[in-house]
């Protein structure tokens, strides 16, 4: 056995100590079911998986682990697109799919408190009897984690209005990379000091593992009303989105479709969106009912002066649904139309999106590899979907330049390299082009503050030399930091 | 193929495995990872395992439990954007889990006693005798209140709680002519569990079904669809059983096969691709299919004649797993629920979640079968309503036992005996008013 094997066999038999033998996982082929997340094209085989049931066993299975000075990885339920919880081969995967009670629900404080595998749906489930509901809803609701949400800082099609995860989480209880228990942020919308609650959210489980969530909850409109608008192309739809955004309409979404994310969706859930549709909006409003009313005139207005061939109004809550479940589904319906893809993840600001897109289609065009998008089209988040076949050769990486390619034009359009999903070890590489060495320093620095040992998600969010091999930004010689004796690099 | 879990005959399809995009939307839906909240019981991580299994890991007792350990109920398949066919993988993993590996003795016995039974009608009718003779004389009640039930294994524990309280059973004729105008000649199948312990809700089949113009050839001596061995992969008896079933109503010339537990139906519309090497049975499997129906699935498509009295009680409606999710039937019980005066329809929480009847479940593996039964109780009791209906007789037992358990009897029913006794205007599950004609006496 190695030196590294036999760390974990003592740490195996700690742990089980800990979370009970049937909390502790060693065998190879169980391992194996962990190897990926929601990103299947990267794998590591976890040298140990634990399912703690409690905070206070998290805090034993970390200290266990920083004692030993053994890696480890927080995962939800490994629906991540970056690679987030991707697992360590000699570190230890902790999972929260066994941490998964409500403790409270306070409609009277606007709050409830969640351990951290409590899946994001179920939040609503359990406040909507109340009349209220947690906001933030990616379309992976309902199996993502809320945890995950934090450590992701999610958002969901209802963004636009809404914000992301970071606007509806009051505080969370955090195990420390030294194991130690505490608290950021509160029970209350403000506290007084650092907003280490905001550094901690979006974090991507390299400061801590989340143990608690006081999430914020929000009374359930009104009145909601949803239209699907199928128009030509894609063109006319966005100029639809700048009209409505211009005319100074808040939507509580706008979502957008192209013609081949919509033939997936139609193979995958039978959505029945307009035939001979090039692009559909999904434009929701919400609200008091006056209010509603008067803005969803404008907007159907707005479209059919875009180029709208036809506008469904969505007549009760089914139809509404129906319309949702094309978009919701569309990512794991692009299975039915190409057998891999890659999801993409860009921002760029919400006027030039005619001009990227045009520019994305011309990339495919050029290359011959097809390119569905679905997009929050509000926030100008995009989600180019790219697809490949792992199968023929040069696929695999002429799929990969190309999506690459998509996030050096969301840079070049003053955006950024994820909206949503997270750098991870997936976007890693690409930090540099966003952020100078200084700004990379800086975020060095908090993170040792959290993390001294580098035992906390290692190898996630920041570029190292064996990750990224040659790509712009690889530093040469010993950095400063590192002959200061204030970091490592890992 | 040598090393890893699977041999080249119908190793799980590695082009069916590629489909699963690892997005993990089934996990909710999966009643084991409810359970017990790790990836290697969920079907992502099932299939993550069947991958590994071809790509080299050997077939071990591990990965064997966590096959082992699905119910089956296929609620992971409508979850499914991607549109994996994970029951088309399950069966093909089972499969090659029975011809491959060695069960410990024990469960080889156990396994091997229930094999023996279930699948054989007369058999299990033997056992009518001695059963209705335990329940009459005091047994039960004696080794429940002595607690020396508690002393048996685990396996005959359950099997004592869900035995139903055993009714008259009535030997149907081989022919019921269709009342008012003839609409389609069906084929009944009288089951093995459903002729052996709800002889009343064959008998109403065939009387609602008469009665909605349906002329219905009962064919005696026909044995069992071999949906217990499908599902638990004894690939060779089941395809035994289909040829055999396929004969019978072939034989009989009718236009549909109906059936009446969700179980059968589920797995006779699989035979054509059960048979599918078969090249004399696979044309006929195919055609077999294309006939089969679950009643209410021909009773929606019929459309009604019968005209319907009021029946004046709030039931709850369970969906059995093999009619909703693993033959999409859905509305059409509802439908016909709907469909008869008087009566309230209430929805049940956590309709998806099986209640781990699951086939012989609830047999090999009591514990978690037992939780989900018991966890499918209280959903149900939330509702209020006081009879619950459902398409199969593993479910009917199953909930019955455990709402027995939980303190709260409760009526449970089939949707034939609904339909059948709101179309003769008659109370519900009252056998006393069950009309002898056109059947004969017999136990
Ligand atoms: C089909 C599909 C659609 C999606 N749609 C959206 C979308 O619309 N919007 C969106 O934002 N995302 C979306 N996602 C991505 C993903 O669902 C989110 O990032 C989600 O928040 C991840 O949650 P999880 O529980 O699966 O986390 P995991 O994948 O298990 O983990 C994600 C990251 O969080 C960390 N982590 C997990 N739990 C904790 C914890 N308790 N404490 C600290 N760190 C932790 C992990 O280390 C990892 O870095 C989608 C994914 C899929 C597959
Ligand atoms: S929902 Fe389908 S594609 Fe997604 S993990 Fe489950 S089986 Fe795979
Ligand atoms: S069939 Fe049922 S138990 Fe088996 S993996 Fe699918 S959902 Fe889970």
């Amino acid at each position: 056995m190695t030196y590294r094997g036999a760390k974990l066999a003592v740490l195996a038999a700690e742990l089980s100590a800990v979370v009970g033998p049937d909390g502790v996982i060693a065998d190879r082929q169980r391992l194996r079911t962990y190897e990926c997340d929601g990103l299947a094209q990267y794998r590591v085989v976890p040298g140990l998986v634990v399912l703690p049931e409690s905070a206070e066993q998290v805090v034993a299975v970390v200290r266990a682990c920083a004692a030993l000075g053994v890696a480890f990885v927080a995962r939800g339920s490994g629906t991540g697109l970056s690679g987030g919880a991707l697992p360590h081969a000699e570190g230890v995967l902790i999972v929260t799919s066994r941490m998964r009670r409500i403790l409270e629900v306070d409609p009277a404080n606007e709050r409830a408190i969640v351990e951290p595998g409590v899946i994001n749906l179920d939040v609503t489930k359990a406040a909507e009897p109340y009349g209220w509901y947690f906001a933030p809803d990616p379309s992976s609701q309902q199996v993502c984690s809320v945890g995950g949400n934090v450590a992701e800082n999610s958002g969901g099609a209802h963004c636009l209005k809404y914000g992301f995860t970071t606007h509806h989480v009051l505080g969370v209880e955090v195990v420390t990379p030294e194991g130690e228990l505490v608290w950021l942020g509160g029970t209350t919308r403000d506290v007084a000091g650092y907003d280490l609650l905001g550094a901690f959210i979006g974090s991507e489980g390299t400061l801590g593992i989340a143990t608690k969530i006081v999430v914020r909850l929000m009374r359930t409109p009104e009145s909601v009303r949803c239209l699907l608008a199928a128009f030509p192309g894609v063109d006319e739809a966005g100029a639809a989105v700048s009209a409505i955004i211009a005319d100074g309409v808040t939507p509580a979404a706008i979502e957008m479709m192209d013609a081949l994310a919509i033939e997936a969706a139609e193979a995958a859930v039978a959505c029945g969106y307009p035939e001979g549709a090039g692009a559909v909006l999904i434009v929701e409003l919400d609200g008091p009912a006056a209010e509603v009313e008067h803005t969803f005139a404008a907007v159907r207005q707005h479209c059919t002066a875009a180029g709208a061939f036809e506008i469904r109004v969505a007549r009760d809550a089914d139809e509404r649904a129906r319309f949702w479940k094309g978009r919701k589904s569309a990512f794991a319906a692009v299975g039915r139309i190409s057998p891999d893809y890659i999801v993409q993840d860009g921002v760029i600001p919400r006027t030039v999106l005619p001009d990227v897109l045009r520019r994305i289609t011309e990339l495919s065009a050029g290359t011959g590899v097809r390119v569905a998008n679905v997009f929050h089209a509000g926030d100008g988040n995009l989600h180019p979907l790219v697809l490949f076949d792992e199968a023929k050769p040069g696929e695999a990486q002429a799929a990969e330049q190309l999506s690459g390619a998509i996030l050096d034009l969301c840079i070049s359009y003053g955006g950024s390299i994820t909206g949503e999903h997270g750098v991870g070890i997936d976007k890693a590489c690409h930090m540099p082009r966003m952020f100078t060495t200084d700004d990379l320093d800086v975020m060095q620095r908090l993170r040792r503050a959290f993390d001294p040992a580098g035992i906390c998600n290692p190898g996630k969010v920041f570029p190292t030399p064996r990750l990224c091999g040659e790509v712009p930004g690889k530093r040469k010689g010993v950095h400063p930091l590192q002959a200061a004796g204030l970091a490592e690099q890992f | 193929m040598t090393a890893g879990a699977f041999d080249d005959h119908h190793p799980p399809a590695a082009e069916l495995i590629k489909d699963c995009v690892h997005c993990g939307f089934c996990l909710p839906s999966c009643p084991t990872y409810l359970l017990w909240g790790e990836e290697m019981d969920s079907p992502r991580g099932r299939i993550q395992l069947m991958k590994a299994g071809l790509e080299g890991e050997p077939l071990s007792e591990s990965m064997v439990g966590h096959f082992d350990a699905c119910l089956g109920c296929m609620a992971c398949v409508p979850a499914c954007p991607s549109g994996v066919q994970y029951g088309t993988l399950i069966a093909d993993t089972r499969a090659q889990v029975e011809r491959r590996y060695e069960r410990s003795l024990s469960q080889r016995l156990l396994r091997g006693a229930i094999f023996w039974l279930f699948p054989y009608p007369r058999r299990l009718r033997a056992l009518r005798g001695p059963l209705a003779l335990y329940q009459r004389s005091g047994l039960s009640r004696w080794l429940r209140r002595t607690k020396l039930l508690d002393r048996l294994p685990a396996t005959l524990q359950v099997m004592e709680s869900l035995i139903p309280t055993l009714t008259r059973r009535q030997q149907l004729p081989q022919w019921v002519p269709a009342q008012r105008q003839r609409r389609a000649v069906v084929g009944m199948l009288t089951g093995c569990v459903q002729d052996a312990l709800f002889p009343d809700v064959n008998a109403a089949t065939a009387r609602v079904l008469a009665a909605e113009g349906c002329a219905v050839v009962i064919p005696r001596g026909q044995g069992c669809c071999g949906a217990l061995s499908q599902h638990s992969g004894r690939e060779d008896e089941a395809i035994t059983f289909a040829r055999a079933l396929i004969d019978c109503f072939d034989a009989a010339g009718v236009d549909y096969i109906v059936v009446n537990a969700a179980g059968c139906g589920s797995a006779m519309k699989e035979y054509a691709h059960l048979l599918r090497d078969d090249s004399h049975y696979a044309p006929r499997a195919r055609a077999f299919v294309e006939r089969t129906r679950d009643i209410s699935e021909l009773l929606a498509e019929l459309g009604p004649i019968a005209p319907r009295h009021p029946l004046n009680i709030t039931i709850a409606y369970h969906d059995a797993c093999h009619l909703a999710h693993a033959q999409q039937i859905r509305s059409q019980p509802r439908q016909l629920l709907h469909a008869i005066p008087g009566l309230t329809l209430t929805e049940i929480p956590e309709a998806h979640l099986c209640c781990g009847s699951a086939g012989i479940y609830n047999l090999l593996h009591p514990k978690p079968a037992t939780e989900l039964g018991d966890r499918k109780a209280r959903n149900l009791l939330t509702t209020g309503a006081s009879v619950l209906v459902t398409g199969n007789p593993g479910c009917s037992m199953q909930i019955a036992a455990s709402a027995r358990r939980l303190g709260h009897p409760l009526t449970v029913t089939h949707l034939a005996s609904v339909l059948d006794a709101s179309i003769r205007g008659v109370p519900l599950c009252d056998p006393s008013s069950a009309p002898t004609t056109p059947a004969h006496q017999n136990r």
